[in-house]
C-alpha cells in the first residue's frame, strides 16, 4: 500500500492510513529519502494519526527515515501518535529516539515553520 | 400431557414421572393448581407476608407504604415465576428492584430475609389448605420446593449482583476524582497527585493525562507529586513511561514536588534523569513551564 504524500511550500507531508507491512515502510523511507531532495524541503511530516498499532520494526525504521532524511538536509516532525499507541510504545520500551514529535499536523506545521524562522 | 419439568432446575429429575403414582397430575399440573391458590389467596398472603416483615425489623429504611408497593411486586413475581417455569423475568425484576432499593440503604441479609419469610408464608398457606390429604400435601410440595429453592436463589444473586455492580461503579467514580488533569494556561496542564499511587493507579493517571494532552492540546504538563510520600519502583517506572508517551504526544513533562525518599528512589532504580526534567516545588514548575510556553509574567502594581 502505498503512503500519500503531499507538498506544502518546503514541507512535504505524509499521511499514513493504516498500520503499515514492513515493505510499505521500507518503501515509504525511500521514497522520502529521494523526494526530499527532487522537492527541495526544508521539513517532512509523517502523521501518523490513522495509525493503531506500532511495532518495534516500525520505530527504528522511522528513527532511521529521520537520521537518513536530516542527512539530506530536512528535518523530520513525527505527529499523530494516539494516546493508547504511545501508551503501549512505553511499555514495550520502544522510543523515537532523538525524533521530533508532535500532537498533530497543525502544530507539526507550526513547530517547522518556527524553526525555519530561526535559522533563515 | 407434555412434561414441564424440562423448563425447571435438574433437580426436579428426583422427583419421579406422574405415570409412577396413584393420582394422575404431573408435577407441571400440581405447580397450576397451587398458583392458583397463591394467587386466590393473594391479598391475605401479603398481608401476611407484610407483618410479618415488619414483625423481623426488616427493611426498616423503608416506609409501610413503600414496603407494601414493593411486596405487591415482588409476590406476584414470586407467584408469576412459579406459574411460568421461567427465571429471566424474575431476574430482570431483582436487578430493578435492588437498583431500586439499595441507594436506601437495604441490606443483603434484609432482601434474603424477606424472600424467605414469603417463601415459608406461601409454604404454610399451601400446607394448611391440603392438610387433609397428605399425599397431596406431599406431592404439592414437592413441586413448590425447588421451585421456591430458585427463586429465593435469584432474587439474591440479583440483589448481590447489583451491589457489586454499584461498587464498581462507585470505585471507578473515586478512581476519576482522585486524579484530576487540570488547565492553568492555554497549553499548559497540571496533574496533582496526592496519596498513594499503586500500579492501576498510576496506569489510570497515564491513560488520563495522555488523553487530556489531546483534548487540550498541552504543550507542557506539570506533574506534582508534593502529596505523594513514596513510590515503589515499579510506580517510579510507570511516571517515566508517562514522561516518554507524553513526549510522544508532543508534549514536555516537568515533575514538581519530589520528596527526599522518592528522590532516593529515583536514583536508586537508576531512572535515567536525562528523561526526566524536575523542579523543586509546585512554583517552580509552573514558572519554568511558563517561561518554556513563551509566557512572561509581570507584576504591575501591588495589590491593595
Amino acid at each position: 500500500m502505498e503512503v500519500p504524500i503531499l507538498k506544502q511550500g518546503d514541507i512535504l507531508i505524509a499521511t499514513v492510513q493504516a498500520a503499515l507491512a514492513d515493505s510499505d515502510l521500507l518503501q515509504l523511507r525511500r521514497a522520502l529519502v529521494e523526494r526530499v531532495v527532487k522537492a527541495r524541503a526544508r521539513g517532512i511530516i509523517i502523521d501518523l494519526t490513522a495509525m493503531d498499532v506500532m511495532d518495534s520494526f516500525a520505530s527504528r525504521t522511522m528513527r532511521e527515515m529521520a537520521h537518513m532524511i536530516r542527512l539530506r538536509g530536512a528535518e523530520t516532525v513525527i505527529v499523530g501518535i494516539q494516546p493508547d499507541v504511545a501508551f503501549a510504545m512505553v511499555q514495550l520500551g520502544l522510543s523515537m529516539g532523538g525524533v521530533t514529535t508532535a500532537l498533530d499536523l497543525e502544530e507539526g506545521l507550526a513547530y517547522l515553520h518556527r524553526k525555519f524562522t530561526k535559522t533563515s | 400431557m407434555t412434561e414441564r419439568h424440562m423448563s425447571l432446575e435438574p433437580v426436579l429429575e428426583s422427583v419421579p414421572l406422574s405415570s409412577a403414582r396413584p393420582q394422575g397430575k404431573s408435577v407441571a399440573g400440581l405447580l397450576q393448581e397451587l398458583v392458583a391458590h397463591l394467587r386466590q389467596q393473594r391479598t391475605q398472603l401479603r398481608e401476611e407476608w407484610a407483618s410479618r416483615i415488619t414483625e423481623a425489623q426488616l427493611l426498616t429504611a423503608m416506609t409501610k407504604e413503600e414496603i407494601f408497593a414493593e411486596a405487591t411486586s415482588v409476590y406476584d413475581n414470586y407467584v408469576e415465576a412459579l406459574a411460568t417455569g421461567t427465571f429471566e423475568a424474575l431476574q430482570a425484576y431483582s436487578h430493578n428492584l435492588s437498583e431500586r432499593i439499595i441507594p436506601r440503604g437495604v441490606e443483603t441479609h434484609e432482601v434474603v430475609g424477606i424472600v424467605l419469610l414469603l417463601r415459608d408464608v406461601l409454604a404454610r398457606s399451601l400446607f394448611s389448605k391440603y392438610q387433609a390429604d397428605f399425599t397431596k400435601l406431599d406431592r404439592i410440595l414437592d413441586a413448590y420446593e425447588p421451585a421456591a429453592n430458585r427463586i429465593a436463589n435469584t432474587v439474591a444473586v440479583g440483589f448481590v449482583q447489583e451491589r457489586e455492580r454499584v461498587i464498581r461503579q462507585q470505585q471507578e467514580a473515586i478512581r476519576e476524582l482522585s486524579t484530576p488533569v487540570l488547565q492553568v494556561r492555554e497549553r499548559l496542564l497540571i496533574l496533582p497527585i496526592i496519596g498513594v499511587i499503586d500500579p492501576q493507579r498510576a496506569r489510570q493517571l497515564t491513560e488520563q493525562l495522555l488523553r487530556g494532552i489531546r483534548t487540550n492540546r498541552a504543550k507542557v504538563v506539570v506533574i506534582d507529586i508534593t502529596g505523594v510520600a513514596a513510590m515503589d519502583a515499579s510506580v517510579a517506572n510507570h511516571l517515566v513511561q508517562t514522561v516518554e508517551a507524553s513526549r510522544l504526544l508532543g508534549a514536555t513533562v516537568i515533575v514538581t514536588g519530589l520528596s527526599p525518599e522518592i528522590a532516593q528512589t529515583l536514583v536508586n532504580i537508576g531512572v535515567d534523569l536525562g528523561k526526566m526534567n524536575t523542579v523543586g516545588d509546585l512554583q517552580g514548575g509552573i514558572e519554568h513551564a511558563e517561561r518554556l510556553l513563551g509566557y512572561k509574567v509581570m507584576l504591575l502594581a501591588e495589590a491593595n
